[in-house]
């Protein structure tokens, strides 16, 4: 992939942005002048941001846990090999997948090839949720387990740093 | 080589219970729509937040406020861009089975890695899973050799091939 080096204003926006928008009833305008810069200029290099993709979305980040998401769990599966993009393609378009991913097997102790992390209220609506994509993948699901979270150890925000 | 994006929002420590379907019991129906209808789209334009309360039938005032309200509740951590992780460096999801009676030590060594984002103890065999990213691949290998001299036990590693999700936000109450 190609790496997308941030300019110094973009990663100035970046650094200001990165906690939130301030909610007043004009954001960017108060970002220009703490940038020293229009807000024209600010929303104009978010707009080329996302269309790159340094930007994903904007918007609400909900905290999924406190909403009630309290059940999540990584399921793994193990898929042929010339069907995993197909079948990563599947799972990653279902609405309870946050991620899905092809990771490489590791055998004899790990035969999975794809991950996906399938959310729901409960452990219970998760392992429904595992249930619907065994049924979508059907005979290509040579098998799968989910593995719940017992505990966070840590947890570190991916974060853009200041200095470098 | 990309970096690992992982869920940062979903594993939270446990926060006070909530009675009913979980804490959404507790959102108004407009506050529902704020959270569905703009975790992705939130305008770029010099009003965003009148913008927002034309399309949902109400005022500025009273979506600054909701969403005000929203992040001091901890239903959102904020309002604004999401980043794709960077993708410089090397990075990788790696697995290791630790004994019950290490598992703290064990943990806590880990931890200690500036390297190491995220770690969760998952129920399974395979008991600790952790997130290590580098700026190279040399300092990626270093890092997982440390980690099983330090343990004794072997750490497999599962660098990411290819992401199939983008990341658009997720329907809540569907």
């Amino acid at each position: 992939m190609v790496d997308k080096i941030l300019d110094d204003l973009n990663r100035r926006i970046v650094l200001a942005t990165q906690a939130g928008l301030p909610l007043v009833p004009e954001p960017y305008q108060q970002l220009a002048r703490e940038l020293d810069i229009t807000a024209d200029e600010v929303m104009q290099r978010m707009q080329r941001m996302l269309e790159s993709g340094i930007i994903r979305r904007i918007g609400a980040v909900p905290n999924h846990y406190t909403l009630g998401f309290r059940g999540n769990g990584m399921s793994v599966w193990d898929v042929p090999d010339e069907q995993v993009k197909r079948c990563g393609r599947l799972i990653g378009d279902l609405d309870f997948v946050s991620h899905a991913y092809h990771r490489p097997r590791h055998l004899p102790r790990w035969r999975y090839n794809l991950f996906a992390m399938v959310h729901g209220r409960d452990r219970a609506e998760v392992e429904q949720k595992v249930d619907t994509i065994a049924v979508l993948l059907g005979e290509h699901n040579r098998a799968h387990e989910t593995l719940f979270s017992k505990r966070i150890l840590k947890k570190t925000g991916l974060r853009f740093k200041g200095e470098r | 080589m990309a970096v690992e994006s992982h869920i940062v929002e979903l594993l939270l420590p446990p926060v006070e219970p909530v009675a009913g379907q979980g804490a959404t019991a507790g959102l108004t129906p407009l506050e529902k729509r704020l959270l569905d209808e703009f975790q992705n789209n939130f305008p770029l334009s010099p009003t965003p937040f009148a913008e927002m309360a034309q399309c949902l039938g109400t005022s500025e005032e009273q979506v600054l406020y909701l969403l005000e309200g929203l992040q001091e509740r901890g239903f959102i951590s904020r309002v604004g861009p999401v980043f794709k992780p960077r993708q410089i460096g090397a990075s990788t999801l790696a697995a290791v089975s630790v004994p019950a009676y290490k598992l703290d030590n064990i943990a806590a060594y880990i931890n200690a890695f500036d390297e190491v984002n995220h770690n969760y103890e998952r129920d399974h065999r395979l008991n600790l899973w952790f997130v290590i990213t580098t700026p190279d691949q040399e300092r990626l290998e270093q890092v997982l050799a440390e980690i099983e001299n330090y343990t004794g036990l072997p750490v497999m590693s599962l660098p990411l091939v290819k992401s199939f999700h983008i990341d658009l936000g997720f329907s809540l109450w569907c």
